[in-house]
């Protein structure tokens, strides 16, 4: 077993690990966030994606050791319990940017991280190019951008990042 | 997954000492291939390495006429690096387009130069600029380094510590990406060097990355893709799958190959 000392959330997190204990299951399974959900298992679908020191990464190819020292913010960290939500969530919920909703939580996450990137105007075709590694099979496609558009938008007046 | 130990060194010495001590080690950086294929069990090392921790390993400069990457340089900070857009901007567009943004901020150069898979992005830059990979024991030239496929050069301690790539005049670098995976089906990097010029293919042949002789000299002699007429690539020795003939990969490597040269000219 490993000791890993992490912030998951905001929140200081000690924990014993396997070595092969994914990052993924670590939320998932030791610490009851399961809103970061496994997807392919193949870090190709993006349904597993969290920030790592304020970048999106695929939770399913991190081990948790590999996150020891370091600040993970999941989909439930965006927004406090009964707060409203992050302005990315909002803008998913008003233009119907998912059907099953499976895969979004990785798409918002993805979304996050590229408005943090590249800025709060963000044309179509910019935001297909960077969602190469999310997958929807719900073919929502047309909504997510949208979406996305929106809240990038709406990023630029909120507090939360 | 198997069970396995894991070690988080400070330096590039503790690591080769580790990798030393503890037979059949394996070192993990970004992770983005040893991972999966050790959720695969096509790999169990019983102890893992991680290099991501060890300071100054990811450093991106100029040392005199070469542009040097660090070992542990992310594809993100390769892509986005001011220094590698100034210095080589073919090289900045080549990790821009390795897998997804979420890979490219975890996915290293030197990961991807040690697994040498027949499919990756790099070697085709390392091997057609005539880069130097500097590992903790010796200086190795891309033509000894790269031995077929996922097969290198390096010994079972031995850990590259950084890429030092001399400054081309012109490179540009064209894929085309198998459409389910993403991976190059083809890809071709094309360096106009002060002395030569290098054309290297990935993607396409059975022992990995390869050069493209007729093509060079026709190119040293002209910079045009005008000069690439008539010259084929031998279907000989080429990858034959689902995703396309040993025919059509040859094809594609004329064709990319025009591509690079258009783009390396047009970039000038």
């Amino acid at each position: 077993m490993a000791k890993i000392s992490l912030i998951v959330n905001g929140n200081p997190v000690t924990a014993n690990v396997d070595p092969r204990t994914l990052l993924v299951q670590f939320l998932r399974e030791n610490l009851k966030l399961t809103g970061t959900h496994v997807g392919c298992d193949t870090s190709q679908c993006g349904a597993c994606v969290v920030h790592l020191d304020g970048k999106a990464v695929k939770s399913c190819t991190t081990l948790a050791v590999m996150a020891d020292g370091h600040e993970v913010k999941t989909i439930e960290g965006l927004a406090a319990d009964g707060a409203p939500l992050h302005p990315m969530q909002e803008a998913f919920r008003e233009h119907h940017g998912l059907q099953c909703g499976f895969c979004t939580p990785g798409m918002i996450m993805t979304a996050i991280d590229i408005v943090h990137r590249k800025g709060h105007e963000l044309d179509d075709h910019t935001i297909r190019e960077e969602l190469e590694g999310n997958l929807c099979r719900c073919t929502g496609y047309q909504n997510i951008v949208a979406s996305i558009s929106a809240g990038a938008k709406a990023m630029a007046k909120s507090d939360l990042a | 997954m198997y069970e396995f130990k894991y070690h988080r060194p400070g330096t590039v010495r503790q690591a080769a000492n580790l990798l030393v001590k503890n037979e059949d080690a394996k070192v993990i950086a970004g992770g983005h291939t040893l991972i999966p294929v050790m959720k695969q069990r096509l790999a169990s090392p019983p102890h893992l390495v991680d290099l991501s921790h060890i300071e100054g390993l990811d450093a991106i400069e100029m040392k005199g006429r070469a542009l040097v990457i660090g070992a542990t340089a992310r594809h993100a900070e390769v892509a986005t690096s001011a220094i590698v857009g100034e210095a080589i901007p073919a090289l900045a567009d080549l990790a821009s387009g390795i897998g997804d943004p979420a890979v490219r901020h975890k996915g290293t150069i030197g990961g991807s130069l040690a697994n040498n898979d027949p499919t990756a992005d790099y070697p085709a830059a390392v091997l057609a600029l005539g880069a130097t990979i500097v590992t903790n024991k010796r200086r190795l030239k891309a033509e000894e380094f790269f031995q077929g496929l996922f097969t290198t050069a390096l010994e079972a301690d031995e850990i590259i510590t950084k890429v030092m790539f001399p400054l081309p005049k012109k490179a540009a670098y064209i894929k085309f990406r198998n459409q389910a995976s993403r991976y190059a089906l083809v890809g071709v990097f094309v360096a106009r060097r002060p002395s030569d010029v290098r054309v290297a293919v990935t993607g396409a042949g059975s022992e990995g990355v390869f050069r493209v002789t007729a093509f060079e000299e026709a190119l040293k002699k002209r910079f045009a893709s005008k000069a690439l007429e008539g010259i084929a690539v031998p279907a000989e020795g080429l990858n034959s799958d689902i995703h396309g003939s040993a025919e059509y990969r040859a094809h594609l490597t004329g064709v990319l190959t025009r591509r690079a040269v258009d783009a390396a000219n047009a970039k000038a």
